[in-house]
């Protein structure tokens, strides 16, 4: 159930010299905002910011090696809609330049290691298929063998439809793979961005050791036009953010993205590892 | 407890008195043909039986010709059949001695999943399963099967329950998804399906799931992970619904049709897939017209089921239920510059197990990484 929302404007990094912030209406020099973490230095929004630009937000520099990158789905349903999955899935790569919606691998945050796994919601949404559920329980394994932290970055429409029940699969397969990590005592941190819902959000993205939010993240599991349709009424301010997850005992803090390193490195240091 | 009687196969098309989908007018032509023979019969205006018995003949030709190939979207509609046998009719025949255990000791009750110990083939069980009630008042008291938090808590304490006293679960799936509300979403729906999955994977415990109508999304996974997943026949298991994919990918809800033929959510499509271990056969006509063969039917595979799990260590059982969620996908893996090679596909284990992704794998990761010492 994937959630839908368009969501391709704000998603990139700017490529103009000024950038446009949505809920304000402020025109920010990008390189300013670049420089401030995608975050709108005059009302604070927190832009979507694509995998790569995350994983450079967040790892010590040079730190991050990738693993599993020539993963690709195969289309296991021969999908089509309006277009076929096959040239949907070839239109994300070429606009990203990515395999598909993840990319993960090993890193330094602040001089500690970890795995880490961030979802790029410039990817059709980084909605969940094979590869993506295939490379958060790589990642998450990894950690499990190598007694390294992992931190997943999520944001995610939910399961890709594209991909029918196989992707929905995902969804047991990538808890199983935290159940494993569990056992082994691995600590699991999730970083829940904008948007974390649907099918990852009841997977993987609840299940952290330490679930933190970036604030204002959209977080839910059922689509918010679907819930107004079933309730007939209008939904409340503020229902399925991040805050609303934090008031209903969801999430367990709130951070910005510019304390994200050292809240992370904080609570490694912690957990002992 | 009744058990599943044999009935005959045209006298339960014959007996029918459930509403006739749109696709089967012509089945009910015939079968007021014959009503109305039957009615003359009576009247004693000669002898029919002749003429009934070639009606008859037609009608069972005519049934499992239209139901050996019913489109995807046919079957959806036979899978949400308001006569479609539910959970409860289950209780009544597969079932000896249920007893129900309400509540998840936190929030309330959900009616919309049923939990309790039973007797399944003289195997000791814990049941757990989504009910969409029987009439309209009963369905809106267990939201049409649409479990809320509570209900997914209620069926993970059930089955901890289970596995404390070496009780194997059975999960009947049946359900269009998770509840879409506020309240749902206020006691976290995401985390109590997110905690069943991780659970389930590692219960100590057999689990065996069985698909008996709808199968809707993670409302329907978030008690379908199990040693054994079967389907009936005309059920369907999908990531969204048909209406669903069609509002959002093909932008108008009438290409339903065009989207459930797209996401490949019949039993058949699933078991080529591997994402299902078994086909429950369904009774001439569809399950809601012969609930005692279905009922049967579901019986022979749960207890053929669980006669085989209970035979293995739990142990290997559950190592084994991980490695075939392990397995589920398809994808390629591509050589820097090189031709694609294709690595593995949507397997189960009980179709034959591709190990070269996991295997793969393991060589990429010696190959970039040097393993630290386990303490």
């Amino acid at each position: 159930m994937a959630v839908d929302r368009p969501t391709e404007k704000k998603s990139d990094v700017p490529a103009g010299l000024w950038t446009r912030c949505d809920p304000c209406g402020a025109t920010v020099y990008s390189k300013d905002l670049a420089e401030n973490l995608h975050v709108c230095p005059e009302c604070g929004f927190h832009q979507r910011v694509d995998a790569r630009t995350r994983t450079e937000q967040l790892v010590d520099p040079g730190s991050f090696e990738e693993y599993w990158a020539d993963l690709v789905s195969t289309d296991p349903l021969k999908f089509k809609d309006r277009i076929t999955y096959k040239d949907r899935l070839k239109k994300a790569q070429q606009a990203t330049g990515e395999r598909d919606a993840i990319v993960a691998g090993k890193a330094y945050i602040r001089g500690r290691p970890v795995v880490l796994a961030v979802m790029n919601p410039a990817f059709i949404m980084a909605s969940m298929g094979s590869v993506v559920g295939e490379k958060i329980t790589s990642a998450i394994e990894l950690a499990a063998d190598e007694n390294l932290p992992v931190v997943i970055v999520t944001a995610s429409g939910g399961a890709r439809m594209q991909e029918g029940m196989v992707s929905l699969v995902q969804m047991a397969k990538t808890s199983a793979a935290v159940a494993k990590l569990d056992d082994a005592g691995g600590l699991y941190i999730v970083v829940a961005t904008d948007p974390t819902t649907a099918g990852v959000a009841a997977s993987f993205a609840s299940l952290g050791d330490v679930i933190i939010a970036e604030p204002a993240a959209m977080m839910g599991f059922a689509g918010p036009r679907v819930i107004a349709n079933t309730i007939k009424s209008e939904l409340p301010e503020g229902f399925q953010t991040a805050e609303f997850m934090l008031e209903h005992g969801f999430v367990d803090r709130i951070v910005a993205r510019l304390d994200l390193r050292k809240e992370i490195a904080r609570i490694i240091d912690y957990c002992g590892k | 407890m009744t058990r599943a009687a044999a009935t005959n196969p045209v006298d339960a098309l014959v007996g029918f008195t459930g509403a006739y989908l749109e696709f089967e007018k012509p089945l009910q032509r015939i079968h007021q043909d014959i009503q109305q023979l039957e009615r003359e019969q009576g009247e004693s205006r000669g002898d029919l039986s002749a003429e009934i018995r070639s009606q008859r003949t037609r009608l069972r030709t005519r049934t499992k010709r239209l139901y050996s190939n019913l489109t995807p979207w046919e079957t959806v509609l036979v899978a949400r059949h308001p006569k479609r046998p539910l959970i409860t009719d289950y209780i009544q025949t597969v079932v000896q001695d249920f007893c129900e255990l309400h509540g998840d000791r936190t929030f309330g009750d959900d009616p919309a999943i049923m939990t309790g110990f039973g007797r399944i083939a003289g195997h000791r069980v814990m049941l757990v399963g989504h009910n969409k009630g029987k009439d309209t008042k009963e369905r809106i008291a267990c939201n049409f099967g649409c479990a809320h938090p509570e209900g997914y808590r209620k069926a993970m304490m059930r089955m901890k329950l289970a596995a404390k006293y070496n009780l194997p679960v059975v999960c009947l799936v049946d359900t269009q998804g998770a509840y879409p509300g506020i309240g749902s979403e206020e006691r976290g729906i995401s985390q109590a399906i997110a905690v069943n999955l991780m659970e389930m994977s590692r219960l100590q415990t057999p689990i065996v799931c069985a698909v008996i109508g709808e199968g809707g999304s993670g409302g329907a996974l978030g008690i379908g992970v199990a040693d054994r997943v079967a389907m009936f026949e005309h059920s369907f298991y999908s990531v969204i619904s048909p209406e669903g994919c069609a509002a959002i990918l093909f932008k108008t809800g009438e290409q339903r049709k065009r989207a459930a033929e797209s996401l490949k959510l019949t039993s058949k499509e699933l078991k080529k897939l591997g994402i299902i271990d078994t086909v429950i056969p369904e009774p001439l006509g569809g399950a809601h017209r012969n609930p005692a063969e279905a009922s049967a039917n579901l019986e022979q595979f749960l207890a053929e089921s669980l006669r085989d799990l209970k035979r293995r260590k739990v142990p290997t059982l559950v190592k084994r239920r991980y490695e075939r969620l392990r397995n589920a996908g398809s994808y390629f893996e591509t050589c820097q510059g090189k031709k694609k090679i294709r690595v593995t596909r949507a397997t189960s284990p009980s179709s034959g197990t591709n190990r070269s992704a996991t295997a793969n794998r393991v060589a990429r990761l010696d190959r970039t990484a040097t393993p630290a010492p386990r303490p």
